[in-house]
């Protein structure tokens, strides 16, 4: 006879909220019953000086942005004046619908989030400057700090946000961030979200996107901090004429632990997706990418790929890469492939050969490897060069 | 300048030796051909120079300069003078040309005390160098090699050649995938380069190149030896009567 989670979980016990383990499918990488550390409380507002010193260190990544502020989960007036077509309103939006143990986070999500923020960018804006969504935590041990956000970009409409976590603490605590995103008729949308937590950070983020038709979602995911990380993006591909952009660079450190899994459910024929994620392992870091594409019978004419690289620089470390088709429609482009290595030797050679010493190579080599996906991002090269500083930075700390 | 006594090289991997015994002089200002057909150990030989972790030197030793470089990394060698123009660069995804050279040229610098190039410096130094090779600049501006043309990626070698200012030059078949316009102008380069104090170790194995950079000096290498040596005419020799008569006397 088979007992299943009937042992006490302290992590379960202090958040309320049954986790999964490796036997749920798609916490298959990252067991979250035995790997989530426990958090019995939220995380304080803390005071204005305590709040400004937070950010310490952390420079904005675009000199334009208009910056919403969360400390420990709790908003922060800063007066920052929104750009025009963009408004905010800062009542908690409404809880998102839990269907099992798939949507843990939004379950846990719902249960510890008190700050949070709708925004609405109106038809037909064309907005200048990105907007901030900035996290800074304290990461006092056991604590929590959690936030929800719903957006909603009106038809034809194009807009950048850069939603981004910060923070050194090395004690266990536990961030979360949950994202209900819906994009209007021909609306572009760029959503950038930035990792930079503490190592003892545990993340538990979801974006849940809804596409109308020609609407566009331009997603970037850079994690770069944090010691568990789960990144899930749930995307309704609803509309003719959809695309879905989806780029990532995971910089996994030692002891960290770093999965992004995307879920595309393509439910209209015409529409088209592409993914592409660069992974560098360090130490004994793991990695996992889990990218599902469902087609549903009358999504004809699909074009869905999916790519996901790994630079594994030492034998200690791993990544776990998952493609899943679900393919029901019998006119469809769909591929993935993965691949994992090292360093090329010959690559090596031929730098050094000029010159370069070894250590310089390699570093230019991993860069060159993760910077090609932020390049190709089109969001501006102040953006893009700020991205590219927070890589560097990683790699300075966690490639020798 | 290179001194090369009895050298021996095997694979490290499965210990298979290819170069196997081979002695050769190289004076400063001389230009050195090294002909030898097919699967004959000319690239092991370059690539031993440079000093790439496949091979292993089982005997003998590499002076240069009067230095064994043999125990020198593949860097120090490069920042002491040795360049090796690849017979099949690599393309290197990512890395834009303009910082490779700037990177290559600086830690060259460095390495030997000089003061690094500025980089308005070092922009109108490979401004006037790739303009003297006929190299669209904003090539330069791509991932190094990465959809380069055979012509193109030979002459982005001699380009880093100029740019470096090597003492010793190892060309391994840049006659190879040359067209013969490009031929021109990457002798052309290479001629331009040429200097009392610089010496050419040019790999092929056709004589057509030979007709634009005249050596001193040419060597057959065969079997991982230099079976022959001799002037400008035993290339003209081969060329007509082929490896089989050097290769049937030396037995
Ligand atoms: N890394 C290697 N692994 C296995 N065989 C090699 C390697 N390098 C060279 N060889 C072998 O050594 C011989 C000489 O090769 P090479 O030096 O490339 O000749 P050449 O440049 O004169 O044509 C060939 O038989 C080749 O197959
Ligand atoms: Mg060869």
């Amino acid at each position: 006879m088979k007992v299943q989670n009937i042992q006490n979980n302290a992590a379960e016990d202090a958040l309320g909220v049954s986790l999964p383990t490796r036997r749920v499918e798609s916490f298959h990488y990252t067991d979250l019953r035995s790997q989530l550390g426990t958090f019995a409380s939220k995380a304080e507002r803390p005071s204005e000086e305590v709040a400004k010193k937070l950010g310490d260190g952390f420079p904005r990544l675009a000199s334009n942005a208009a910056v919403l502020h969360f400390y420990d989960g709790h908003a922060f007036e800063r007066g920052e004046k929104l750009p025009a077509g963009v408004s905010a309103n800062t009542d908690l939006p409404k809880a998102m619908e839990v269907d099992g143990l798939d949507d843990t986070i939004v379950a846990i999500n719902n249960k510890i989030s008190t700050d949070g923020v709708a925004i609405s960018v109106a038809k037909d804006a064309n907005v200048d400057r990105p907007v901030g969504l900035a996290h800074t935590f304290t990461g006092t041990s056991g604590t929590t700090a959690s936030t929800r956000y719903a957006i909603d970009a009106a038809s034809s409409s194009t807009s950048i946000f850069i939603e981004r976590f910060m923070g050194r603490s090395t004690d266990a605590h536990l961030s979360s961030s949950v994202v209900a995103m819906d994009i209007g008729e021909g609306a572009v949308l760029n959503y950038l979200i930035v990792q930079q937590s503490g190592l003892g950070a545990e993340h538990l983020g979801r974006i849940s996107v809804r596409l109308a038709e020609n609407a566009k979602l331009n997603l970037f995911i850079l994690n770069a901090g944090g010691k568990l990380v789960r990144q899930e993006v749930k995307v309704d591909v609803a509309g003719e004429g959809a695309h879905v952009e989806i780029k990532g660079v995971n910089l996994v450190g030692d002891n960290a632990h770093i999965d992004v899994t995307t879920v595309l459910d393509h439910n209209v024929p015409n529409t088209t997706a592409n993914e592409l994620f660069r992974n560098v392992v360090a130490g004994d870091g793991h990695g996992v990418f889990q990218g599902q594409i469902k087609v549903a019978q009358i999504a004809q004419k699909t074009d869905a790929q999916m790519a996901c690289n790994t630079l594994l620089l030492t034998d200690d470390g791993d990544f776990s890469a998952k493609p899943e088709l679900e393919i029901f429609a019998d006119d469809v482009l769909c591929a993935h492939g993965a691949t994992v290595t090292d360093i090329d030797d010959d690559h090596l050679f031929y730098m050094r050969a000029r010159g370069i010493k070894e250590k310089t190579a390699r570093g230019l080599l991993i860069k060159a490897f993760v910077d090609e996906v932020v390049e190709e991002l089109g969001v501006g090269e102040e953006i893009e060069e700020a991205f590219i500083g927070v890589i560097d930075n990683w790699l300075d700390t966690n490639v020798s | 300048m290179l001194e090369i006594k009895n050298l021996h090289v095997r694979i490290a991997e499965d210990e298979t030796e290819i170069i196997k015994g081979l002695d050769l002089t190289v004076a400063a200002g001389e230009v050195a051909a090294i002909m030898g057909p097919n699967g004959a150990g000319k690239s092991t030989l370059s690539y031993v120079l440079a000093g790439k972790e496949d091979y292993e030197v089982t005997e003998g030793e590499v002076l240069f300069n009067g230095e064994n470089i043999l125990d020198m990394e593949v860097d120090e060698r490069a920042a002491s003078g040795l360049f090796l123009a690849f017979q099949y660069p690599m393309e290197i995804p990512g890395v834009a040309t303009m910082n490779f050279l700037k990177a290559a040229m600086n830690a060259q610098r460095k390495a030997r005390n000089e003061a690094e190039y500025t980089t308005p410096e070092f922009i109108k130094k490979v401004k006037a160098a790739s303009s003297d090779l006929s190299i669209d600049f904003n090539m330069l501006k791509r991932a190094l090699n990465v959809g380069f043309s055979g012509g193109e990626k030979k002459r982005a070698e001699i380009l880093q050649m100029a740019l470096l200012e090597p003492t010793l030059c190892v060309l391994d078949e840049t006659d190879s995938g040359l067209d013969i316009d490009a031929l021109k102008v990457v002798s052309e380069g290479v001629n331009a380069l040429r200097d009392p104090a610089r010496a050419f170790l040019v790999i092929t194995h056709y004589q057509r190149l030979l007709d634009h950079i005249v050596p001193d000096t040419v060597h057959v290498l065969y079997n991982g030896r230099i079976i022959k040596t001799g002037d400008k005419t035993l290339a003209l020799h081969l060329e007509e009567n082929g490896y089989a008569d050097v290769i049937a006397s030396a037995a």
